[in-house]
């Protein structure tokens, strides 16, 4: 986390020691997943199955001030009928101590493959969706969320 | 922590077929498992796991939560209104509680 010392501009310098502050709150014994995690969540859900970019609205800041409530919104483009509708939504954040976020079980009685949460960010990230149809095709898509005050530890 | 209290916002009545939008709340802690007290022992987790949403027995939709959600978690998502009919929604915590609300739907 520290990096190699070398001189930095005081924008910088300010990203890193937030982002320090917020490792040190969650504790040595917290290690961060890192983006490698999340593929590796995602292999273990789907195995080898192509992943389609598209189909998901994701509706998150992309600067958020306090990383203990960051509003969460997606929708799933599906006609949601009996045939066609979208199974689960899953999410996963790359640099929480633990990857996993949330995960959405639609059935066709819902109208809308749509939700609005809050979540916990402890650290600028991305957020990763991956989308399960009910034919077993999977779309995916990803934000980078940039966050000042990491939400975790205490 | 006092005795978590759901909350739910939704019509009372609706036409038939129609899409509303449920907002749910409820007060929970969602303590991560991750933050330590004041005397540095790591605060056991406690969070709300899993959401369900049912109409008249039969699951709408459900969700899993992680300790990534944030404390006090709200839902908000959508629902069709067939007939006349209630709407239960349950929040599973960690301890084995079980927490439900119930809110009838007239279509007229």
């Amino acid at each position: 986390m520290a990096g190699k010392m070398k001189p930095r501009t005081r924008r910088e310098f300010l990203g890193s020691s937030a982002a320090m502050a917020a490792a040190v709150a969650i504790g040595p014994s917290a290690a961060l997943a890192k983006p490698d995690d999340v593929v590796a969540e995602i292999k273990k859900l789907f195995g080898d199955k192509p992943l389609t970019a598209g189909r998901i609205k994701l509706d998150l800041p992309t600067i958020a001030e306090n990383g203990l409530v960051v509003p969460l919104n997606f929708e799933v483009q599906s006609p949601m009928t009996d045939n066609d509708y979208v199974k689960a939504v899953h999410f996963w954040a790359d640099g929480n101590p633990n990857p996993q976020v949330a995960s959405f079980n639609f059935t066709p009685m819902a109208p809308k493959a749509a939700a609005q949460i809050r979540i916990r960010l402890a650290q600028t990230q991305n957020i990763v969706a991956v989308a399960e149809m009910s034919d077993g095709k999977l779309f995916t898509a990803k934000q980078e969320v940039k966050v000042t005050i990491g939400g975790c530890g205490g | 922590m006092s005795t978590p209290t759901p909350r739910v916002r939704m019509p009372a009545t609706a036409k038939a077929g129609e899409v509303i939008e449920v907002k749910t709340l409820i007060s929970h802690e969602m303590e991560t498992g991750q933050r330590k007290d004041s005397s540095g022992q790591t605060v056991p987790r406690r969070i709300i796991k899993k959401f369900v949403a049912t109409f008249n027995g039969k699951e709408v939709l459900s969700a899993d939560w992680h300790p990534a959600v944030a404390a006090n978690p709200y839902q908000a998502f959508f629902v069709k209104v067939p007939e006349t009919g209630t709407f239960e929604f349950s929040w599973f915590d960690d301890n084995g509680e079980i927490y439900k609300s119930a809110h009838k739907v007239t279509v007229g």
